[in-house]
């Protein structure tokens, strides 16, 4: 009678089964990395047929210049830090003809990135970095919201494309990337 | 009176034997959506860290091309390469590997390819504007510089 009854409950023991199969869930979680592509956004200057020189007026270029030892010149001062650089462009682009040897208005300025061939990749994006979070924050806060936000703006929404539009309108971000000198 | 005593002896329990199907469930939707890696990357990738990042809108629309150097140094060497699709090639086939990655997207998408430069942060301008030269060519002109966020 005693046998009985222990065949008669002879099941598996399904109880541990979820916590094995959630231990395998979470370690595919964590181990799953979503590659979306996140970087500094470019746009190339189309190939110029015939080499064209555009007139740009001295007072309109923000010069920064880098060189195989991956020292900085702006301006034609030596940069030591990178802290003042963003104030500098923001200040640059924003003159609006205040100051004479600064930009005239927001559209003609044009921040140039002039590189060597031997300059490090590493320190020509945190350049490229510099300029373009001094541009986001003039947008920014044009558009009333903090940089971060303007940068996560989705274009496929129109209402939020109608705000960066906005927000860019009479500011292009003009970043002039030269050919590297040998 | 006895009525009353049988039917408090049913069981109060939640039926779990359904439970491990559940998750099994989303432990094969994870694993069927989870790529591992596309493809192998043959070269040395640090990506510099930046702040101003941006996310590409569109993956479909996106052509990488991966530089630096070599993992293999005893059968490539030292010096600097682009990685295109699981191959090195030279600078001058890029042209051919944009105008191969154009001709998968359809008409209208065709001039928004976005060119996903992953340079590692050790290599040097002058490869980068070579490869910056050849996507004018061909007018690819919408790159990103692949970075990373700083810790």
């Amino acid at each position: 009678m005693k046998n009985q009854t222990k065949r008669g409950r002879s099941q598996l023991n399904t109880g541990s089964m979820a916590d094995i199969a959630f231990l395998l869930l979470i370690f595919f979680l964590v181990t799953m990395t979503i590659n979306t592509d996140k970087g500094l956004m470019m746009r190339l200057p189309p190939k110029p047929d015939q080499p064209l020189d555009m007139e740009i007026h001295e007072r309109n270029l923000f010069k920064i210049l880098l060189n195989s030892h991956d020292q900085v010149m702006v301006e034609d001062k030596l940069l030591d830090n990178m802290t003042g650089l963003r104030q500098d462009i923001i200040d640059f682009v924003l003159n609006r003809g205040k100051d004479e040897n600064s930009s005239d208005s927001p559209e003609k300025a044009v921040v140039s990135i002039k590189t060597n061939r031997g300059t490090s990749y590493k320190q020509y994006i945190k350049i490229l970095d510099e300029v373009q979070a001094a541009y986001f924050e003039v947008y920014a806060e044009r558009a009333g919201v903090t940089p971060e936000i303007f940068r996560a703006l989705d274009h496929r929404d129109p209402k939020q494309k109608a705000l960066y539009l906005k927000a860019r309108k009479g500011i292009p971000m003009n970043i002039s990337i030269a050919k590297p000198s040998n | 009176m006895n009525k009353f005593k049988t039917s408090s002896n049913t069981s109060q329990e939640i039926p779990m034997a359904a439970l491990p199907d559940i998750i099994f469930m989303l432990l094969f939707f994870f694993m069927v959506t989870t790529v591992v890696r596309p493809n192998e990357i043959l070269v040395k990738q640090q990506l510099p860290s930046a702040t101003q990042l941006k996310k590409v809108e569109k993956k479909s629309l996106v052509a990488n091309f991966n530089i630096g150097a070599p993992k293999n140094v005893h059968q490539y060497g030292t010096e600097p390469k682009i990685q295109c699709n699981d191959v090195f090639i030279a600078t001058r086939q890029i042209p051919q590997q944009v105008e191969e990655a154009r001709a998968k997207l359809s008409e209208p998408e065709k001039d928004k390819l976005t060119i996903a430069l992953k340079i590692d942060e050790e290599v040097k301008m002058g490869i980068v504007s070579d490869v910056e030269t050849q996507l004018k060519e061909v007018n690819a002109l919408k790159i990103i510089y692949n970075s990373v966020k700083p810790r």
